[in-house]
């Protein structure tokens, strides 16, 4: 029951939240926009577009994601809404050079 | 090179460390060599497989097919760890007194035998898959020659390996009346950590609506990148920015399971008079 009440409780907010496409592409081990800026309070979908010919996956602590995105192909996480800060991500197979981070303002 | 042993190292801990806790919890019980071999075998051979289609999976539940995936691999992980768990609660004490008999093991149903070999195919698979994804990609760029990559990932591999043994060989020092209790407990929360993931990778995928702020934040007191916090992410699932939703599969997951034992524990007392429910952990 109390899980239930939990579950009620966290309903209302994704249905607040309209969706917003933000795209990064990924070549030659860097992401571009390296800094892409989102809005605050928002889901967020993140299309990754890989066009190294090889795999790369997409992390971040701060986000709390983590996905392989395979060579030549696209694919996308959901974040937020999330509240304005700076939010650090990397490639974790291309570690030196694939960095960036999220902006929400 | 040493990006590669890095990379390899990570990913061979997490099944190491797996495997370790799981041989370390079935010790005594006959066969489970074998079947701890087959599943490893098995899991390498998926994980080639799954590494090849990850284009394909990518693609299923318009898009989310990789989330959906993994939440299924580590589902039936989940269920498969609550059973060796639920079954141990049954099995442990007749476990604990056989292993003192190094000669005489535990003879075990398939069932049992058969979960254990899955699980440990699921880790191999799950880990083993985006090591060639990422040892593919690294052999293809010119950067490096296939024999830097090739020893960079048997040096990293290897340290996988000797981590999980040292956890085994640690663990197999706990006295037999405490050992199938420590290793419950390590399952349990294996087990809840693989549910909280699962809640992770929903979110991720937008299969559960549910996103919004981590519950709370201890990145600055034990981030995830350092080594503490990722041991403990590995091995009982910390997060140190869960979501509500991620907390509540964790904590779900982890009543159930320890109800499932202690009810298969009291199943036993009364079959067996005067013979104790054999887990006293949590």
């Amino acid at each position: 029951m109390k899980y239930l009440a939990l579950f009620l409780l966290l309903l209302p907010m994704p249905i607040l939240a309209a969706d917003v496409d933000v795209t990064l592409v990924i070549k030659n081990n860097r992401f571009s926009p390296a800094e892409p800026h989102v809005p605050a309070g928002k889901k967020i979908r993140l299309v990754l577009d890989n066009q190294d010919a090889g795999a790369e996956e997409f992390e971040s602590y701060e986000l709390n994601r983590e996905k392989v995105i395979a060579a030549n192909s696209r694919g996308y996480i959901f974040i937020g809404p999330l509240t304005p800060g700076r939010y650090p991500f990397f490639g974790d197979f291309h570690q030196q050079t694939a960095r960036g981070v999220v902006i929400v303002e | 090179m040493f990006g590669a042993s890095i990379i390899v190292f990570r990913e061979a801990l997490e099944a190491a460390l797996l495997i370790g806790i799981i041989a370390a919890a079935t010790q005594g019980l006959s066969g489970r060599g074998r079947w701890i071999g087959i599943g490893i075998a098995s899991g390498l051979a998926l994980s080639l497989v799954v590494a090849g289609l990850t284009d394909v999976i990518a693609q299923w539940a318009d898009g989310a097919g990789q989330e959906l995936f993994n939440a299924a691999v580590l589902g039936v992980a989940v269920l498969m760890l609550a059973w060796h768990n639920i079954w141990m609660a049954n099995h442990g004490k007749e476990m604990a007194a056989q292993a003192k008999r190094v000669a005489h093991s535990v003879v075990a149903g398939d069932a049992e035998l058969s979960a254990i070999a899955l699980v440990i195919a699921l880790a191999v698979l799950r880990e083993g898959s985006e090591t060639a994804l990422f040892l593919y990609g690294l052999s293809t760029s010119d950067q490096l020659g296939a024999m830097a990559v090739l020893s960079g990932a048997g040096l990293g591999l290897l340290g996988g390996v000797a981590a999980g043994s040292i956890l085994y060989a640690g663990l197999v020092r706990i006295p037999l009346r405490w050992l199938f209790g420590v290793t419950s407990l390590l399952v349990l929360l294996l087990a809840s950590g693989m549910a909280g993931q699962i809640a992770r990778l929903l979110i991720q995928g937008d299969i559960l609506p549910f996103a919004g702020a981590a519950l709370w934040d201890t990145s600055g007191f034990l981030p995830m990148n350092s080594a503490l916090g990722n041991l403990l992410h590995v091995m009982m699932g910390y997060e140190a920015r869960p979501s509500a939703m991620q907390v509540m599969f964790y904590a779900a997951t982890f009543c159930l399971i320890l109800l499932g034992m202690i009810w298969s524990g009291r199943v036993q007392a009364r079959l067996k008079p005067g013979v104790h429910p054999p887990i006293q952990t949590a």
